[in-house]
């Protein structure tokens, strides 16, 4: 069972590697936008650092989203997902191991180029470092959201606008803490309850999202 | 092993067909014909698992494939009419992947010679790369290495093939039924094996 989904996360990660410009756009994107706003607002070191945090968030909320809509489409277009359904293993292991992959290629970067961009709007060292870890335990929320937009939107006309509308909203929850936590540091505070209460949407969505996934590619794929 | 029990299937408020009842047993070999768009597919779905029949219901070895799942899963090998293959990929690559997948872990040089079997010499080219009918070898590769599986659900194997690997293809099923495993496939052309039953969906319907 393990293995299934040990390859699983292999295959995509092998297949991101062999179409980088997919992981690179997403990248890029991200890097783009959170720049787009020291320029358009002006270089006012207070305004930047007030609003870095959130606008590095939305960045990344809008990045992740990017490449959601191909995160079942292919699969279903080349006929791997229905050997997916097909598979040994259970769909719930193989989905969490397709949400933990487009982790690894869409999140994890957004995670590791955030420093670069926290400078651009004058965050301190430390504040840096609360807005890292609250964007490490963030992402992967945002990815298995996302893939239960994935599933419900897929083979639809139309499907990515739907999907946005559908999966915006679902990420709330965890713009408002993720940002949340870095303004309460920026306050002198702790900001302990922010960062916890992500890892609660952490462990809910980890143990409940992957049989939403399940079971809404079962309707899709009819 | 596998029964089907008074199927209707409707598609878009169509029925295609229904009361569609029969039984296969290991060492039968199963066409079903029919007009395109008569339900060949949808059936071949239907006894995979991947669609819910409006009525009726499929079972294995006596029980409900719905509860079997992931048990029935690994019984059945279902190629569809998609080959199933990663274009960036390449055809030993995809074939390995596949296996895994499907539980079972294969060697390289299995995969090498299932490879071989099939008349595919590019092993290590990305799958983009080669024509239509290679493809077809490439997906087709994974039957040589599902010997021990007992149920091959085929549709269109034959298609875009050119005579001397649908001769390979007409081996490998013949073999498989000669073992005690069951073959149900569609196809339009005219194949060298001999179906034990042939089912004629538009009569059905």
């Amino acid at each position: 069972m393990l293995a299934a989904a040990r390859c699983l996360v292999h295959r995509d990660l092998l297949l991101a590697l062999r179409r980088k410009s997919d992981v690179g756009t997403a990248l890029l994107f991200f890097v783009i936008v959170a720049s787009l706003f020291p320029l358009g607002v002006g270089a006012e070191p207070n305004l930047l650092r007030a609003i870095g945090p959130g606008v590095i968030w939305v960045a990344a909320l809008l990045s992740s989203m990017l490449s959601l809509a191909r995160l079942f489409a292919d699969d279903h277009a080349d006929g791997t997902l229905e050997q997916m359904l097909l598979g040994a293993a259970p769909l719930g292991v193989i989905v969490a191991a397709k949400a933990a992959a487009h982790w690894l290629v869409s999140g994890l970067p957004l995670v590791l180029i955030a420093p670069l961009l926290a400078i651009q709007y004058d965050l301190s060292a430390s504040l840096i470092g609360v807005l890292v870890l609250s964007l490490l335990i963030g992402t992967p929320v945002l990815s298995m959201i996302g893939a239960i937009g994935a599933a419900l939107t897929l083979g639809l006309r139309g499907g990515g606008v739907l999907l946005s509308l559908l999966v915006l909203p679902l990420y709330v929850p965890v713009l408002v803490m993720g940002a949340g936590s870095v303004d309460m540091a920026a306050a002198g505070l702790a900001p302990d309850a922010q960062l916890l209460l992500l890892g609660a949407m952490l462990i809910v969505t980890a143990v409940l999202s992957p049989w939403a996934v399940a079971a809404a590619l079962r309707i899709s794929i009819e | 092993m596998l029964k089907a029990i008074e199927l209707t299937c409707e598609r878009g408020g169509r029925v295609l067909f229904q009361g569609l009842s029969f039984e296969l047993r290991g060492g039968e070999l199963l066409r079903l014909a029919g007009q395109n768009g008569s339900g060949k597919t949808s059936l071949l779905r239907i006894l995979c698992g991947l669609l819910a029949p409006t009525r009726g219901e499929v079972r294995w070895k006596d029980a409900q494939i719905s509860e079997l799942r992931e048990d029935y899963a690994v019984d059945l090998v279902y190629l569809g009419h998609a080959p199933a293959v990663k274009d960036e990929l390449s055809a030993a690559e995809n074939l390995e992947i596949a296996c895994r997948l499907a539980g079972k872990a294969v060697s390289a040089p299995e995969v090498a010679g299932a490879l071989e079997r099939m008349g595919l010499a590019r092993k290590d080219v990305p799958v983009k790369k080669l024509s239509q009918g290679q493809r077809r070898r490439a997906a087709l590769a994974r039957l040589v290495l599902s010997a021990a599986v007992p149920l091959w659900l085929l549709d269109e194997p034959f298609s875009a093939l050119d005579a001397a690997a649908g001769k390979g293809l007409e081996d490998l099923i013949a073999r498989h039924v000669a073992q005690g495993g069951a073959v149900i496939y569609t196809t339009h052309q005219e194949v060298g094996i001999s179906a034990s039953r042939t089912i004629e969906l538009a009569a059905v319907a």
